[in-house]
């Protein structure tokens, strides 16, 4: 558990930069107490990104929450990845379950199939925090920050996930598993409701997984 | 209850039945072979769907911004072995200058 937190503490940095342009964008359109709540009972940057974005626009509430839905719907996939590393009764494997987060949940993923459970805990540990204290700043401190995008914030996520993709990807079967997750996610992207593109990418995995290594 | 009330709650819940339905319903048990090769590519097909929407994506359509140069950047530097946190601050940088320059 130790290596993962210590491993997780620049992503908690970058989680708290970008919760702080959620709470940025979210003030105007929330108020003050509801973004700060999400971030606590929701902590998914996808979901309050993606259904902020609908509320903002003036879209319905069934169209916030389909929309949030779809955007974790990778999490169903990711749980059952993660299921048969969890040993124990159903409470202690429900509280491993809580902690997926994309990015402690790829690094925990290891060689065959096996994820180890407390690396990734601990890899959240210093992102929950992060998540909910950026947001009650940037909720707080809003009009002082001005536009979060001017500083480059929206660039976080995909970098760190570049990071872990190259940590991640050794081998033809994975090249091709990330090759071929890729190009769907993006011939998807225009033909699909958002979130859905990134589940279909599972469909790389399952045909990389043929090939011989 | 406002609408926004709503919304945080049922994406709470949904949140959190989607991440436990896995553990919950087969936790602890051996899964076949097959599915044990593709679980394995898993994390490889969904970080790069991640990356590639989180860079190009704005709503359901595609664009080319400064993200981009930002995450070409981190790219770039990780493929020379910069240290995670040089390549995700210099992402940021360079996103912001290009914003601030275009």
């Amino acid at each position: 558990m130790r290596a993962g937190i210590r491993r997780g503490l620049p992503f908690g940095a970058a989680v708290f930069a970008i919760a702080v342009s959620y709470g940025v964008l979210a003030r105007p359109v929330m108020g003050t107490v509801a973004p700060i709540v999400m971030s606590v009972i929701v902590f998914s940057g996808a979901a309050q990104f993606g259904s902020l974005a609908i509320i903002s626009a003036g879209g319905t509430t069934g169209a916030a929450i389909a929309a949030g839905v779809l955007l974790n719907a990778r999490y169903l996939a990711m749980g059952l990845a993660l299921a048969p590393s969890l040993r124990g009764r159903a409470l202690s494997r429900a509280a491993f379950g809580m902690t997926v987060v994309d990015s402690s949940w790829a690094a925990a993923s290891s060689e065959g199939g096996r994820f180890d459970p407390w690396f990734m805990v601990g890899m959240t540990v210093p992102q929950y925090p992060g998540w909910v204290l950026g947001t009650v700043v940037g909720v707080l401190a809003g009009k002082a920050l001005g536009n979060p995008n001017a500083l480059g914030l929206d660039a976080l996520f995909p970098a760190f996930f570049v990071a872990l993709l190259f940590e991640e990807v050794r081998g033809r079967r994975r090249v091709a598993a990330a090759g071929g997750g890729a190009g769907i996610a993006l011939a998807m992207t225009p033909l699909v409701p958002a979130g859905l593109p990134i589940l279909a990418a599972a469909i790389a995995a399952a045909a990389a997984s043929r090939m011989r290594s | 209850m406002s609408a926004i009330w709503v919304t945080i709650i049922a994406l709470a819940v949904a949140t959190t039945a989607l991440k436990l339905a896995g553990p919950l319903l087969l936790g602890g048990r051996d899964l076949p072979a097959a599915a044990i090769g593709v679980i394995e590519l898993l994390a490889s097909a969904l970080l790069a769907a991640l990356v590639v929407v989180e860079t190009f994506g704005k709503g359901r359509s595609l664009t080319l911004d400064a993200r981009a140069l930002g995450v070409a950047f981190a790219a770039v530097v990780l493929a020379r072995r910069a240290p995670m946190i040089v390549a995700v601050i210099g992402a940021a940088v360079v996103t912001a200058l290009a914003r601030a320059l275009g």
